[in-house]
């Protein structure tokens, strides 16, 4: 197994804070994965993210306990520069994200690489090559603040992967998108992990983790309380007591257990249901 | 009780972009209303005529018998209220209770209706808490929650949500759920954006449908989402749920997981299970 990023039992707080906001966390990611961290709100999702990409302990002091290490090195032993051209990280809230010192998308988008010292040509093609595959072409000319907030979204996601970064730790990047647009963020982070990327991806919505992610990482109050392939865990049973989503489909299904229905395994894709619980039809050929 | 009318509303902003066209709705008090369509369809610009921020450039749009142009967007909002997209846009106070409480205390109401509407509102919003902390100190999903507070608190006969549902988790769309409750019980119109269509087909019968600044289709929930040509238009996917039911070749109409449920419950029933 080839490790990209490994945590041995971290625990971290806050500067002010009096309880520890993670807990004791150990995992390894493998380069090329797709790994989901879930969790409900305050869980410790963002804070986890933070130490992911070197922001705890190099911008948020506070006590950082164990290791972490990213491509065989130490995070304390990087400069925060280093890890931002390794890590690339999409905020929660686009808002907040998008510079506000450039006055159009292209610019915004091409920011990053500015600040790598890129070659002028090199940043125009890139910036070119990213507009496109985030399809966001139409927007090159807008003021980045004029842009709604699935717009902006996309411009955030797209600033970040022009700068072609080992690893994407992605927070929630699709919160205030619609249903394609949402699909379309999804599909282009598959193709990033195609391209050979690590990624790791705070996200709510699990019917689309179910379908993308390889790996689930499954927090409580700070504390990993499940880990391992995506089926694994969503069929664990202690996965149901701590009050998160399950996907949709799961849900429906784990229902009609109880209802003394056999599964056959626990659906996790929509499509999986009608096998699952050993669906017989109700006519003949009503679906395929 | 205030009813809201749009009668062919047009709004273009001031460089001549049209936003919206020809819009016609009709939403009776105490009644819930879900906006869906994709990012770009017309959703907020059609709301924020709805509370007087944005005035139509053609056509009326009626808050109860008040005509929006000949008020101002303070006098429109007690009526009104909206919860910003971005929370942030909304919020200014360092602390909680203090933002609950500015909207109530600046409409001049006295000071016991003040805390009994703030108390109520942070209780109803799972924010009571955190009354004392600075709301950037808080995660977006209850910094969303304290601004539902702030604006439910200026007891307006309706409320507007601005995508509810962004970034919250099960607890989160819980509280949702339990608030739309008690504002249906105390009569309150709510209107919601979304694309969360899950929540739309648990919460919502009446549903508009927003594509290309029109609204294209305005009807229940059961007829929006097993219309193909109306899900074409407006690029929206129907709930999983629906999905699910009709990979199982059931009949159409089921949208919650409750009527999923029960059907196959009696399916299964039926076959001696």
């Amino acid at each position: 197994m080839n490790s990209i990023i490994e945590m041995k039992n971290v625990s971290y707080r806050y500067p002010v804070s009096e309880d520890w906001n993670i807990k004791n966390a150990s995992f390894t990611i493998e380069k090329g994965k797709f790994t989901a961290i879930i969790g409900n709100n305050g869980s410790g999702k963002t804070t986890l993210c933070n130490i992911i990409r070197g922001f705890i302990p190099h911008f948020y002091k506070g006590d950082l306990e164990g290791d972490v290490i990213v491509d065989e090195k130490k995070i304390v032993e990087y400069q925060l520069g280093q890890l931002g051209e390794k890590i690339g990280y999409v905020f929660q809230n686009p808002f907040i994200q998008v510079s506000g010192v450039k006055d159009t998308v292209f610019d915004e988008v091409a920011f990053g690489l500015e600040n790598l010292g890129v070659e002028e040509n090199e940043i125009i093609d890139r910036v070119n090559e990213i507009l496109k595959l985030i399809k966001i072409e139409h927007l090159r000319e807008k003021h980045p603040m004029g842009l709604s907030g699935g717009q902006r979204q996309r411009v955030a996601l797209a600033s970040i992967i022009v700068m072609n970064p080992d690893i994407l730790v992605i927070d929630e990047p699709t919160s205030q998108l619609d249903p394609i647009g949402t699909e379309h963020v999804f599909d282009i982070i598959r193709l990033m992990k195609e391209q050979g990327k690590t990624i790791i991806l705070v996200e709510h919505k699990m019917d689309l983790i179910a379908e993308y992610a390889d790996n689930l990482i499954v927090l409580n109050n700070g504390e990993i309380v499940l880990q391992g392939p995506v089926r694994e865990v969503f069929a664990d049973p202690r996965y149901g007591e701590y009050n998160i989503q399950y996907p949709h489909v799961t849900e429906v299904a784990l229902n009609l257990q109880r209802n003394g229905v056999q599964l056959k395994y626990v659906p996790i894709r929509d499509e999986e249901l009608s096998e699952s619980i050993s669906w017989s039809g109700v006519g003949e050929g009503a679906y395929d | 009780m205030t009813e809201l009318q749009l009668k062919n509303v047009s709004f273009a902003y001031p460089d001549g972009t049209k936003a919206l066209e020809n819009l016609t709705l009709t939403v009776p008090a105490g009644k819930r209303l879900a906006i869906i369509g994709q990012n770009g369809a017309g959703k907020t610009t059609a709301v924020k005529l709805m509370n007087g921020l944005l005035k139509p450039t053609e056509g009326e749009v009626y808050v109860g018998d008040w005509h929006t142009k000949d008020y101002t967007t303070a006098q429109v909002s007690r009526k009104v209220g909206y919860v910003f997209q971005n929370p942030d846009d909304q919020i200014f106070h360092n602390n909680v209770e203090l933002e609950v409480q500015f909207g109530p205390k600046n409409m001049g109401f006295d000071p016991e209706r003040v805390t009994m509407l703030t108390d109520w509102a942070m209780e109803l919003c799972g924010i009571r808490n955190v009354s004392h902390e600075n709301p950037y100190n808080l995660p977006y999903s209850v910094r969303k929650f304290v601004t539902i507070a702030s604006v439910l608190a200026m007891d307006s006969d309706v409320i507007i949500l601005d995508e509810p549902t962004a970034g919250q988790d099960r607890i989160g769309l819980e509280l949702l759920s339990k608030l739309l409750d008690e504002l249906e019980g105390k009569g309150k119109t709510v209107i919601a954006i979304t694309h969360d269509m899950e929540f739309v087909t648990d919460y919502f019968s009446r549903i508009v449908v927003m594509a290309n600044r029109k609204i294209i289709a305005d009807d229940v929930s059961e007829q929006i989402f097993y219309n193909h040509a109306i899900l074409e238009e407006s690029m929206l996917k129907p709930p999983a749920v629906a999905k699910m039911a009709n990979l199982l070749g059931l009949e159409k109409g089921i949208l919650t997981k409750g009527q999923l449920l029960s059907v196959l419950k009696k399916r299964d029933f039926m076959r001696g299970r």
